[in-house]
């Protein structure tokens, strides 16, 4: 038949000399080209990339706004002695919109199109719970400074590290027993219905029950609702301790709510202060939690005995003795959370160090590295307190602050021990291949 | 707590939710009805007021209550100016084209919600209550001020169907809605209304929020949620008709109260979606909307 020009026959598809030639000078143009030469130095002296993935928009955004802060604070930091393994560190920020399914496509756009070496970032739960299979499809690590048990719990994989904050299991286990003495034993919890909430939904109780107190009642609250007081009913009269964690923009509605159902009469109060993160404590309506107690991770306010690396960590952080920006008494920061920014980009670096990282190639040897770090020491690098770091379950255990609110001012009143916050791993991450 | 007083904090509750969805949906109503925009953005002007209350009642020293008057005033006021300038700048240029519109008033939602984020910033700010009297029952306590917005809700919409039917502004309003063309023969300046109408209906939402400011504070999202129950509250009250959307406001609002306090609050949603699936299939106009001609 007419295939004259041979373009079925199978065998005339070799490659020609000429042909084969074209390909390699055009190969050889590429790697000249000025783009391909900065790719063949990455290696020695082109920057590090960590792509940072920020709650800039959506229910996060006070977050996200004081993680870039404390994470921009920190690479000056670490590039103004030095960079890691002596090359610079560069942020590439992409929004997530504290939204699961958008941190998801984020942390692919790092790994595909950024190329960034590691993926970094994020507070709320749902999102980074969203995001890890992305991190593992992509085997890039992925460190999170978000505070919920997911990491720990061997539920993710094994790219997902939590080496900057504890997790919420922890915390409650360290607090459980001072709630116990020194609030009340019959406790009502009031938590947002999602990942967080359930953290401390499961966990308090036995928490509780092993110090002889009591969960009486769980109230599940949508993290959406912008009014409390239909909720309030369901509060025992004989509760003692409300242990309220509320994540979201209507914690200042549920605190005055709260104090127009109670009065003066109410039971004693004990939260999270996530709810008030980023939020003045001496507000409109926020009387009402005068002589009530927090959890925070770092203190909001600067404490008589703070280290000479805590106040250093603030002032380069840029926050004044109230928790606020330096000259901007209004804009509150997340102090009680965003300390791990800091702390998880100097694990990074020590794990960068440690595994002689020299670029993608190398972020299986990075994964083991982490894994391998056993504790940090209190100091400039980790000026929260000293932790230790379990590399099965990729989670750091540290200390834990109860604040009173007084005068205004959140005043630390107890500090847990690394100890108390320890529990039997639920897994082991180690396991899982790379 | 016991049935009676559980029910009565129920009731009070959906009672200001009903105060503020009413004003609210009226305001959409009101340009649907006479424009047959719907506006999408209504709930950016909603939070667009909360957020300038904010802003006002800031700049104010002194006593709180002359900051919020002043917010009160002032708030609405740069919304409706707001809302002016958006109808000249796009829904004008698109004819009032029913798709088109529906596609412009998304655009400006997420500019308007972006616009506030970028210059408000992503923090919920609280603005003081003018005064804050604790009623104290005998089962609990109640703000004082809660029941003052329904008061004050109550007095803006009696006030809303006095203007809408007692005044010559509203006549020029009710014949345009009737019938565009004719309205425009008999000399009405039917472009203007639209100004105004468009205007007005962002007021009564800006008003609606600097009224729940001191309960539920100012936030960049806030639009979101008034303007689902919004749309709720017209569809099943019937698109234009000012009885149907208080009736509808008051029922919504009274049954989300109630049935989130006895059951749960997504029960309540679930309900209302399910009535509005319920209308729309046999009552299309609404409760008391009127059938198109």
């Amino acid at each position: 038949m007419a295939d004259k020009n041979g373009f079925f026959d199978l065998s005339k598809t070799t490659l020609s000399r000429r042909t084969a030639l074209k390909g390699i000078a055009a190969g050889a143009g590429l790697a000249l080209a000025p783009g391909f030469v900065r790719y063949s130095q990455a290696q020695s002296s082109a920057p590090i990339r960590i792509g940072f993935q920020s709650h800039r928009t959506g229910i996060g955004a006070a977050y996200g706004r004081w993680y870039e802060k404390t994470s921009a604070a920190a690479v000056k930091a670490i590039n103004d002695a030095g960079g890691i393994s002596g090359r610079k560190v560069e942020l590439v920020i992409e929004d997530d919109g504290t939204d699961p399914a958008r941190g998801a496509e984020v942390v692919n756009k790092f790994a595909k199109q950024h190329k960034t070496d590691i993926v970094f970032g994020t507070l709320f739960s749902h999102v980074v719970i969203g995001s890890a299979p992305a991190a593992g499809e992509n085997k890039i690590p992925y460190f999170v400074v978000s505070e919920g048990h997911h990491v720990a719990s061997t539920k993710l994989n094994r790219y997902v590290f939590q080496p900057g904050i504890t997790d919420v299991k922890s915390q409650i286990q360290s607090m459980a027993p001072w709630i116990a003495a020194n609030a009340g034993k019959k406790v009502t919890q009031i938590f947002p219905d999602f990942a967080f909430g359930y953290d401390h939904r499961d966990y308090l109780p036995p928490a509780l029950k092993a110090q002889g107190a009591d969960v009486i009642a769980q109230i599940a609250i949508p993290p959406t609702e912008s009014s409390f007081t239909k909720y309030f009913p369901q509060i025992p009269a004989e509760t003692e301790v409300i242990y309220h964690v509320m994540v979201g923009p209507a914690v200042l509605t549920f605190v005055k709510e709260l104090g127009e159902f109670y009065g003066s009469q109410r039971p004693q109060l004990f939260g999270f202060i996530d709810s008030l993160e980023a939020v003045d404590i001496n507000s409109p309506g926020l009387e009402f939690l005068d002589g009530s107690h927090f959890w925070e991770g770092s203190p909001r306010y600067a404490q008589p005995d703070d280290s000479a690396a805590q106040k250093a960590y603030r002032a380069a952080v840029g926050i004044d003795d109230n928790g606020a920006a330096v000259g901007d008494p209004k804009d509150v920061s997340t102090a009680a959370h965003m300390f791990g920014c800091w702390e998880t980009l100097y694990v990074v670096k020590k794990a960068m160090e440690d595994a002689g990282y020299k670029g993608p190639e190398d972020r299986a040897k990075l994964v083991e590295a982490t894994e391998a770090l056993k504790e940090f020491a209190e100091g400039p690098e980790h000026p929260q307190g000293p932790k230790t770091f379990n590399g099965k379950i990729h989670q750091c255990f540290g200390i834990q602050n109860i604040s009173k609110v007084e005068g205004g001012k959140l005043k630390v009143v107890h500090k847990t021990k690394i100890e108390d916050g320890l529990y039997e791993p639920e897994g082991d991450y180690t396991k899982q291949a790379l | 707590m016991h049935f009676g007083p559980h029910l009565l904090l129920a009731a009070l509750e959906g009672l200001v939710t009903s105060a503020v969805l009413a004003l609210t949906a009226l305001g959409l109503s009101l340009v649907f009805g006479v424009m047959r925009v719907v506006n999408v953005a209504h709930g950016e002007f909603f939070m667009l007021g909360a957020v300038l209350a904010w802003a006002v009642s800031t700049a104010i020293s002194g006593h709180p209550a002359v900051g919020f008057v002043a917010a009160l005033v002032i708030a609405p006021l740069l919304v409706g100016l707001v809302a002016l300038v958006a109808e000249r700048l796009v829904l004008r240029r698109l004819n009032y084209n029913p798709e088109g519109t529906i596609v412009a008033t998304i655009g400006m939602l997420y500019i308007i919600q972006q616009l506030a984020l970028t210059f408000y910033g992503p923090e919920a700010r609280p603005v003081e209550p003018p005064f804050s009297y604790r009623i104290l029952l005998p089962w609990f306590g109640y703000s004082g001020y809660k029941l003052s917005v329904v008061a004050a809700s109550a007095v803006l919409l009696v006030i809303t169907w006095l203007v809408l039917t007692r005044t010559r502004i509203g006549l020029i309003m009710r014949a345009t809605q009737y019938d565009r063309e004719t309205a425009q023969a008999f000399g009405i300046p039917v472009e203007r209304v639209y100004a105004g109408v468009f205007a007005v209906g962002a007021m009564l939402a800006a008003i609606a929020a600097v009224l729940i400011v001191p309960i539920s504070q100012a936030h960049y999202l806030m639009g979101q949620d008034p303007l689902l129950l919004s749309f709720i509250v017209v569809i099943i009250g019937g698109l234009g008709s000012l009885r149907g959307t208080v009736v509808a406001a008051i029922l919504i609002g009274l049954s989300d109260g109630i049935i989130s306090m006895f059951f749960s609050p997504t029960l309540a949603k679930i309900i209302a979606t399910l009535v509005v699936a319920m209308v729309l299939v046999f009552r299309p106009q609404g409760l008391f909307g009127a059938t198109s001609r």
